[in-house]
């Protein structure tokens, strides 16, 4: 059976859920008092595709504004990317807006946008209606699903619509390669620090 | 600006502020009973793993530690210290050190943050979904007044950037005053170091662009208040880099720290709580897991032969206890910056699954960049968290490569068993010793950095009582350090106990004894247990320090 590795980064906001929705899809384990994501962290997991191997190279990046630049590290070279909101609070889904916005003017072209809207088992506390969100999301072509990593509601969903999304190996060479670089693209502007 | 400062620092017209170098100097000629440095039990064989192992002044000379460091060995030395430091940050110049883009960012921010100034209430819900431990507290309520010791830290504008109780909004007033202190001082050509007052110690550190402060009612000296007050500003170092501290400030001078540090105050919440109960800090040195020496050193060599050229340092780390650490030739590390990697590994349970790669700055060494630090459990259910300082943020794979060959290499080598063994019994018990009325005791080698220490057993049970026990030590070692009147030996005697310090060129040693012996007993006791250390000297330090 063939085997591909997909590289996948989540971004969002910090406490949405990004870690939690790993962790499920992962090791289908979830915890509560979950410690926020430190830089980045790095997991795989290999699923079954149709007659696939698909191995999930996932970047799990932290949401807090001192590792906001960090970010296009991670995206850079990715397949797909996973930006997740929290249904309960409003201002994720706006930073998920900017967010959007970013991978278009700097992500790789043909990107696999994907947006979660996590913690729908909290839904007397939602801010975010599942309409505005899905219809966003339809605008800008991307998957879109509600999930709660809490309650193991379609997170396998997630990256199984992930894998779908993403174009056959024939078509496209240049995701396949070992492993994947970090480095920047060389057009990007140096900046030193003093 | 921060240079200017150092400088300017440099020749303080108020002579007292400066702790006179003549008393330094004093204590350093003194005689060396038994042992000269490098020869104590401890004492690694092929130089020591950090910096400089007698480190504790360069923080306790509060007065612009970075800019003339006093050495007890002398000025020279600590010239050539100074020299090796800059060397090294000369190296690693070229490394890719910091996060690219930030300085963009922050213009950005701000320009925002003129726009809607009112704009707070996202970042406030923020915060408090991340920081679910830190209690609720009002400055009014009796129970914030109850601490025994709060941290404050804030920018020269008087903003408040942490507190370690309440909220810092509620506290900017507070804040404000204490700015305001500092400054009437200033304007004096002068430098507030502390207030004492009512039983508590109000104690100021001023590192521009930041202003640290610490009330206590502990028994702490100012002396070591000041040093967990610079713990505190090296930990803020370690998360943005000095360079990035300075540029923001000087961009825009009341700009709120806190945004940057967002869920970095467990970081710091848990480095306090650490130094109130681990000696480490107090000792300014590791303490390394007790394991057989043949068991260490194929575990040294594993480490060392799953090298990448952007590799600096490999820590293997066990709770707060060093397994092995390897460097790259002619790199040191700093206790410091150690503890602060210990910090942040224990601080953080997201470290326990996957692989973490993140920016940190290793203050002590160079203040100015970051390195990226691969992070991660060699298994998820197992205390054993290896830690890959690299200098190539891009390096990720290379790194990852380096644990999965590092784990393998341990397998076939058959040490992995033992290796899970010895973090069974992390402590010995001090009746291995075989000395009537031992109760504890801490002993530090200088020349490598390292100290051991038995578990702390009865009558030391509650918290409460171990840290009575750790208070007492903190008490000896202020008087042995104290910078205007250093003592080499003092016994204490006490209630609960009896206690007996003796500081050398060469080693630190702090016993505890039962309250019932006596001072002749004691001082027989303690080269016993010298002796005993001798000879458990290579399952209780790493004597063979492996490099790159």
């Amino acid at each position: 059976m063939a085997l591909r590795e997909l590289k996948v980064c989540l971004l969002g906001d910090t406490g949405v859920g990004k870690s939690s929705i790993v962790w499920r899809f992962v090791e289908d384990s979830f915890d509560p008092n979950i410690n926020p994501t430190i830089g980045a962290s790095f997991m795989t997991k290999t699923v079954q595709y149709q007659n696939e191997l698909h191995k999930f190279l996932i970047w799990d990046t932290a949401g807090q504004e001192r590792f906001r630049a960090l970010a296009p590290m991670y995206y850079r070279g990715s397949a797909a990317a996973i930006i997740v909101y929290d249904i309960t609070k409003e201002e994720t889904f706006s930073t998920l807006k900017n967010w959007v916005k970013e991978l278009r003017q700097h992500g790789p072209p043909n990107i696999v946008v994907a947006i979660a809207g996590n913690k729908c088992d909290l839904n007397d506390a939602r801010e975010v209606m599942e309409k505005d969100a899905k219809d966003y999301a339809d605008s800008i072509h991307a998957v879109f699903v509600e999930t709660s990593a809490k309650n193991a509601i379609n997170i396998n969903e997630l990256f199984i619509e992930i894998s779908r999304r993403i174009p056959s190996t024939d078509t496209n060479p240049s995701t396949s390669g070992k492993g994947f670089k970090l480095r920047r693209q060389p057009s990007a502007t140096k900046r030193s620090c003093c | 600006m921060a240079a200017d400062v150092h400088k300017k620092g440099g020749d303080v017209p108020n002579g007292s502020l400066v702790p006179k170098d003549g008393r330094h100097a004093e204590r350093s000629e003194s005689p060396t009973p038994g042992l000269a440095q490098g020869t104590e039990p401890g004492a690694g064989q092929e130089g020591a793993m950090f910096v400089h192992a007698q480190s504790y002044e360069d923080l306790t000379s509060t007065e612009n530690p970075d800019a003339t460091v006093q050495i007890p060995g002398g000025r020279e030395d600590a010239q050539s210290d100074q020299t090796k430091i800059e060397e090294i940050s000369k190296d690693f110049s070229k490394l890719s050190t910091q996060l690219t883009g930030i300085a963009l960012d922050l213009e950005e921010e701000m320009r925002q943050s003129k726009e809607d100034k009112q704009d707070l209430s996202p970042k406030a819900s923020r915060r408090d979904s991340v920081l679910s431990g830190k209690e609720d507290e009002g400055v009014s309520m009796d129970a914030w007044h109850m601490h025994q010791k709060h941290v404050f830290v804030l920018s020269e504008a008087g903003k408040p950037v942490y507190s370690r109780y309440g909220s810092e909004e509620a506290l900017s007033s507070t804040m404000g005053v204490m700015m305001a202190l500092v400054s009437f001082v200033e304007v004096q050509k002068n430098a507030i170091r502390s207030i004492h007052a009512d039983g508590y110690k109000v104690v100021f550190v001023r590192r521009s662009p930041l202003v640290l402060v610490a009330v206590a009612r502990t028994r702490q000296s100012e002396q070591e208040i000041a040093q967990e007050l610079l713990y505190i500003y090296y930990q803020i170092l370690s998360l943005l880099t000095l360079t990035q501290l300075n540029r923001i400030f000087q961009q825009k001078q009341n700009y709120d720290l806190r945004r940057l540090l967002a869920g970095s105050e467990r970081i710091t919440d848990n480095l306090l709580d650490l130094m109130a109960r681990d000696p480490s800090f107090l000792m300014g040195a590791a303490r390394c897991l007790p394991m057989a020496s043949g068991v260490r050193d194929i575990v040294s060599t594993c480490l060392q032969q799953a090298k990448a050229k952007s590799l600096v340092f490999a820590i293997l780390l066990a709770k707060n206890q060093l397994v092995s650490l390897v460097r790259k030739k002619d790199q040191f590390l700093h206790h410091i910056d150690l503890h602060l990697l210990f910090n942040l590994i224990s601080s953080s349970s997201s470290f326990r699954e996957g692989e973490a790669w993140t920016p940190i700055c290793l203050p002590k060494f160079n203040s100015s960049g970051f390195f990226s630090a691969h992070i991660s459990y060699l298994e998820q259910d197992t205390d054993l968290c290896l830690l890959l300082i690299s200098t190539d943020r891009e390096d990720f794979f290379t790194v990852s490569d380096c644990k999965r060959k590092f784990q393998d290499r341990l397998k076939k080598r058959g040490v992995y068993q033992a290796l899970l063994e010895a973090l069974h019994t992390p402590f010995y018990s001090v009746s291995q010793v075989g000395i009537p009325f031992l109760r504890h005791f801490i002993y530090k080698s200088k020349s490598s950095g390292l100290f051991t220490s038995p578990e702390i057993e009865a009558p030391y049970i509650t918290e409460k009582e171990k840290e009575r026990l750790l208070g007492l030590y903190q008490y000896l070692h202020s008087r042995a350090h104290n910078s205007s009147r250093p003592l080499m030996n003092i016994y204490y005697t006490g209630s609960h106990e009896n206690l007996l310090a003796w500081v050398t060129n060469a080693f630190e040693l702090y016993v505890c004894f039962s309250p019932l012996g006596t001072k002749a007993a004691a001082v027989s006791a303690v080269h016993k247990l010298m002796r005993w250390i001798r000879k458990e000297e290579d399952r209780l330090f790493i004597l063979t320090p492996q490099t790159y």
